[in-house]
This record gives C-alpha cells, sequence and structure tokens, in this order.
C-alpha cells in the first residue's frame, strides 16, 4: 500500500483517513469529512491535492493517518481502484458491519 | 534483574490512569499521533482498516469464569458483540472507540486483565499449551513458570525497547503443543538425572523470513531460568539490528552471527547475570505453584458416558475428535472448537463467551484456556458430565466435532480488518470448511492442518500447515500461493511453496483437487496428509495442484 501517491488528471485520487476519536474510516469532502465515500473531493490536480493533504495533516485533533489514495470518477462520486480501498468503503466479508451497515441504517431512516 | 512490584492490580490500575490522561492529550491536541502512537500500541490499541483495534493479553492462555465474563460484557458494550481469538492465545476487539478504550481497561483491570506488552518490541504474551496442567503426557503444567516470566518481563525496564518484539512459548508435554520451535525463544520443560530443567530453543520465528529455531541449551537447571533468559535477550538487546526492521528478530541475529557466537555473548551475561538473581525468584516459583495447584478431582463411574457414546453417534464421533487425554482418569480435555462450518475461525459471541463461563464453573473446575488455533479448551471435564456439556454446546452452536480436522482452519483477521494484510484469509478459510464439509470428505480425511495468512506476516501460521496459504496482491488481486508439508508439532518443518499462486475462487477446487489426490495416495485411511505427503514428496502432490503443467 503506498501512501506516496500524488494524483493527476488522468489518475485522480481522493484523501482518507480514521476519525480520531472513534476510529471509522473518513474521506475528505468539500465541508471537511465525511463517512460516506461517494461524498470525497476527487482530487485531479497535484498542486490543489498536496496542500489538500497539508491541511488533512493539520487536522489531527479531527482525524488520523491521512493519506492520499487512487480513486475514479464514478456515476454516484468517486470508486475505489484497489481492492484494499474497496473493503475500507464497505466494511468487512464476514459479517455485515462498518460503512455498508452504516450506509442501510441511514438509507432506512430517510 | 528480577524485582518484586508492587501487586499487579495496583500496577495494572496505575497504567489505565495514565492510559487515560494519555488519550485525554491526544484529544486535546497535546500529543501529535507521532507521540501519541507509541503510547497506544503500549497498552495494545492498534489503528486497523475500519477502526481502532484492542488487543487484550491472555497470560498462558487461561481465563476463568469471570474474566471470560467480562470479555463478553465488553463485546457487548463497546463492541459489535464478538471477539476474536488469536494465534498467540489472546483476544483481539475489531470495533473499539479510542474515547472508550480507558474504560474498558479499567474494567479489565478489575478482573486482572490488561493490554501491557500486546504490541511493541517488547516481550509479549508467555504462551502454553491449552492442555497445561492437564495432558497426560506432561512432566509438569508449565504455567508456574509462564507466570513467573510474566512477572518479570512486564514493565522489565531493560526490555521495553528490544530492536523488535519478542515471543516466547514454553511447553511441558512429551509431545509439544506449544510451537517451541517457532519461537524468539522457545522453552521444553525436560528432566535429567531426577532434576528438572528446560531444552532452551532459540531464534525461531514465522513472518518474511520463517525459520525453526535451535536448541541454545540443551539442559537448564530450572533455578536458572530467569538469568539465562535475561541473558539471551540482553545479548539480542546488544547486538541485534535496529538498521532493518526487517531484520531485527533474534532468529537474524542468531543466523547472521552464528549460534555458536551468539551463545558466547550469552553465557558471558549469564555468568554475571546469575548472582543478581538470590532466590527471590524461586520463591516467586513456589507461590506460582500454589496458585496453579490441581482442583479437586472427583473420583466417580463413567458408565453414562460410555453408554451416551454407545446410543448417540453424533456425540461420539465428537469425543472422538474433541477430546484430549487426561492425566486423571475418568477424566477428559474437551476442544470447543470456534470454526463450525461457515463461521469466522476464532470468533466468538458474546452469548458463546458466557455459556463457556457458566459451563466451564457447571463441569470444568472453573478453568479456561485459550488455544493458539483459536479454539477454547476446557482441561479438566470429568467424562460423567460430557453427555450434558455436549447438549449444552451443541445448542450453542459449539459442538462441531472437527478439532484437528479439515475444517479446524487457523486463519488471521486478513485484509477483512488488517491493515498490513494483502489479501483476505476469512472468506478462504470459510470456503475450504464448508466445502468439505459438503462434500462429506472431512471425516475421510482425517487429521490435517490448514493455516492460512493474509500477509508474510504470517499470523495464520501458514509455514506450519500441513497445508498453508498465503494471501498476496498481485497487481490488485487477490492471490494465494500454497505451501506443503510444513509442521508446529511432532517434527517441526516449514512449509515448501509449491508453484504459482491461485486467484481467490480457484483456492477451493486446487485444495480439493490437492486432497483427493492424498485419498488416492495414502497407504490406508490411518497414514495423514502430512505422513503421506513426507513418505512421497511433493511430486504427486504438486501435480494435483498444477494438472495443466502434467499434461503439457
Amino acid at each position: 500500500m503506498s501512501k506516496a501517491f500524488t494524483p493527476t488528471a488522468a489518475k485522480p485520487g481522493v484523501i482518507t483517513a480514521n476519525d480520531l476519536r472513534e476510529g471509522h474510516n473518513v474521506w475528505m469532502c468539500e465541508d471537511g469529512w465525511t463517512a460516506d465515500p461517494a461524498q470525497a473531493t476527487l482530487f485531479e490536480d497535484e498542486a490543489i491535492a498536496e496542500l489538500a493533504l497539508l491541511k488533512a495533516i493539520g487536522q489531527s485533533d479531527l482525524v488520523v493517518g491521512p493519506y492520499m489514495v487512487e480513486a475514479r470518477r464514478g456515476p454516484n462520486g468517486p470508486e475505489p481502484t484497489h481492492f484494499r480501498e474497496a473493503f475500507r468503503q464497505t466494511g468487512p466479508s464476514n459479517y455485515f458491519h462498518g460503512i455498508q451497515a452504516t450506509k442501510q441504517s441511514e438509507a432506512a431512516n430517510v | 534483574m528480577f524485582d518484586a512490584r508492587p501487586s499487579d492490580a495496583e500496577y495494572v490500575r496505575h497504567r489505565v490512569s495514565q492510559f487515560r490522561a494519555q488519550v485525554a492529550r491526544r484529544l486535546d491536541g497535546s500529543l501529535t499521533e507521532d507521540e501519541f502512537r507509541p503510547l497506544r500500541l503500549m497498552n495494545g490499541v492498534y489503528l486497523q482498516l475500519h477502526a481502532y483495534m484492542l488487543r487484550i493479553a491472555i497470560p498462558y492462555g487461561t481465563l476463568s469464569p469471570d474474566q471470560m465474563r467480562m470479555l463478553a460484557y465488553l463485546a457487548e458494550h463497546y463492541d459489535k458483540g464478538y471477539g476474536h481469538w488469536t494465534t498467540r492465545t489472546n483476544i483481539q476487539f475489531n470495533w473499539p472507540k479510542l474515547v472508550e478504550i480507558p474504560d474498558m481497561l479499567e474494567h479489565l483491570a478489575s478482573v486482572n486483565l490488561h493490554s501491557i506488552q500486546t504490541s511493541g518490541n517488547t516481550i509479549r504474551n508467555t504462551t502454553t499449551d491449552a492442555f497445561a496442567g492437564a495432558a497426560q503426557d506432561e512432566i509438569t503444567d508449565p504455567r508456574p513458570y509462564a507466570e513467573l516470566i510474566r512477572k518479570w518481563s512486564t514493565d522489565h525496564a531493560e526490555f521495553q525497547f528490544l530492536p523488535r518484539k519478542f515471543k516466547i512459548a514454553i511447553s511441558g508435554g512429551a509431545r509439544d503443543r506449544a510451537l517451541v520451535s517457532a519461537h524468539d525463544i522457545g522453552l521444553r520443560i525436560v528432566e535429567r538425572d531426577g532434576l528438572r530443567g528446560f531444552e532452551v530453543w532459540v531464534g525461531g520465528g514465522l513472518g518474511r523470513t520463517p525459520m525453526l529455531g535451535k536448541v541454545i541449551r540443551d539442559f537448564l537447571p530450572e533455578e536458572d531460568l530467569l538469568p539465562y533468559l535475561e541473558a539471551i535477550i540482553a545479548a539480542y538487546n546488544l547486538t541485534g539490528r535496529r538498521d532493518n526492521k526487517y531484520k531485527a528478530r533474534i532468529k537474524i541475529t542468531v543466523a547472521e552471527r552464528g549460534l555458536d557466537v551468539f551463545k558466547a555473548d550469552v553465557e558471558e551475561e549469564f555468568r554475571f547475570r546469575r548472582a543478581d538473581f538470590r532466590g527471590i525468584d524461586q520463591e516467586a516459583l513456589a507461590g506460582f505453584r500454589e496458585r496453579f495447584a490441581p482442583p479437586a478431582f472427583r473420583n466417580a463411574p463413567v458408565d453414562g458416558f460410555e453408554a451416551e457414546r454407545k446410543a448417540n453417534p453424533a456425540f461420539r464421533s465428537w469425543t472422538d475428535t474433541n477430546l484430549h487425554p487426561h492425566r486423571i482418569d475418568g477424566y477428559a480435555s474437551v476442544i470447543v472448537t470456534f470454526k463450525a462450518p461457515g463461521a469466522t475461525p476464532g470468533d466468538a459471541s458474546a452469548e458463546q463467551m458466557r455459556l463457556l463461563a457458566d459451563l466451564a464453573e457447571r463441569y470444568g473446575h472453573a478453568d479456561i484456556r485459550i488455544s493458539h488455533d483459536q479454539n477454547v479448551v476446557l482441561p479438566h471435564v470429568h467424562k460423567s458430565d460430557l453427555p450434558a456439556l455436549y447438549l449444552a454446546l451443541r445448542e450453542a452452536g459449539l459442538a462441531t466435532a472437527n478439532a484437528g480436522l479439515t475444517s479446524d482452519i487457523i486463519a488471521c483477521p486478513g485484509m477483512d480488518y488488517c491493515t498490513l494484510a494483502t489479501a483476505r484469509s476469512i472468506p478462504i478459510a470459510q470456503e475450504i470448511a464448508e466445502h468439505f464439509r459438503a462434500e462429506g470428505l472431512e471425516e475421510e480425511i482425517g487429521k490435517l492442518n490448514i493455516r492460512i495468512s493474509g500477509c508474510i506476516n504470517a499470523c495464520g501460521h501458514h509455514h506450519l500447515g500441513h497445508i498453508g496459504i498465503l494471501g498476496l496482491d498481485r497487481a490488485g488481486v487477490e492471490n494465494y500461493q500454497i505451501t506443503l508439508g510444513g509442521d508446529g508439532y511432532d517434527i517441526p518443518a516449514i512449509g515448501q511453496r509449491a508453484g504459482a499462486g491461485f486467484p481467490a475462487e480457484e483456492v477451493v477446487p486446487a485444495i480439493d483437487r490437492l486432497l483427493r489426490a492424498y485419498l488416492e495416495l495414502r497407504e490406508d485411511a490411518l497414514e495423514p496428509f502430512i505422513d503421506a505427503y513426507r513418505r512421497l514428496g511433493p511430486a504427486p502432490f504438486k501435480a494435483a495442484l498444477y494438472p495443466e503443467t502434467v499434461d503439457a
């Protein structure tokens, strides 16, 4: 897992981390951090991305371990390109826990 | 030097309040993550793929019913209702919130459990035989020594920043069931000329450079245990490599410097360290022996057990596979496997934990063990109680008759949870277990150890599996390498890679071909897979795994 990925227009990326207090996975979005990976900001410009990553690193009171990782543009927002990130965006395969469960309960409450 | 410190409970509570303050300082910004990480790791708190993870030490795998109930309470109140038995006889919770971990540790302290030295470059939990104090072939219960090692190594000032983590295992049986040869230091209790002592192994370990340990002392007198351990670790602490994390374990130190050179350093350290131990360790040991005194075994007829075996084939099958011979007539040790087909190897729900606590009190002299193969053992059960115990276990889905069989698979959490993993382990274990159960082949195949790791760090002990499976990331796709011929027990051996890896969906068919070939090749139904492999060599098994290569 390379954590030194730099996005470009051809290979965009998202910034992801874990919530400091609770530990769940979060993604950087327009107004902070979201637990919904589809809401993540997709970075296509190296300079903007680097600045955003610096900002993320500066928010260590909110998140832990931020890193940039490759993603692709999908119809409903950024999508993972590697299975590791796909698992982070859903949850474990042995139980219906993690983000897949959060999403379902949110959908049920709409 | 061995030092009588304040009582365990006092020390553990001190550590909890210390950690509570550290978490508070992390949250208010006084500590950066770089500063906080080593502090949380000293308390067993990792950051994993989806959440934090808390690893709790289960000293030498022994739990009391009240401790087990506390783990159930934590699973329900701070996690998602379950915990995971690890291959080092610890338990991991996969979903704790950082802000709640100090409370979890406080609860644990109330039953004398903790997470100290479950991470970091320290001496980790000393592991032993799950049948310690019960096994028929045992020289003596290894747990008093394990407790002595725990007391000495906990917060040992000299050994808090070793080059790398350090794992000790101790075994008291004629047959080693503690994987002595796969530990940084392995101890086998031996007797010579009427004296008790240890055969001391050093430099074993799995991971990216798997090696079996070497015997550094064939007989260490009992009273020299701590000074000699201290001498080994001191020599390693000084000469172990700190320039390269992957060459920092003692196995590399011993391999690079040579056993003789390393041993000379150890003996030199031992010469002057021995004088520091003035008998306080032996006094402590005598106290621990009392603490681990055998329970009041009863003498009762076992007619009911034999009658139930005749009447109930399912019970008979379970007693055939899931019992281990006990040193006391009329008793058996019971292996409760957490490997029901479809289950996650080693996962226990809060209900299952509570049930085991109750059953241990009712039928098992209130003694519970966690085994390195991710099962639970009730070491002392009178055979007349086995029919009732079996029924209670069966109702909870815990009476699968598969101990030591194909579906009794060791699997690390893999990429379903672990941030180091390169592929998943759990679904592969589930698919193999389900497949061979569905095919009805498990009983026919007999004794078989399948071990799965989700990365080269080898927490799933794949090198020691008769069949080992290693999950890798090959160009962004999960891929599984198969190793053959490993053994952690009778004739310790590191499994050898059979050939190219398989995509996830081809693993079960490959193992199916392999085991069907074994059934054809074995001399008779009594020849286990590993014996057939040793007799025939890898060629016919590789041919089964890679039929297209043979055709070509």
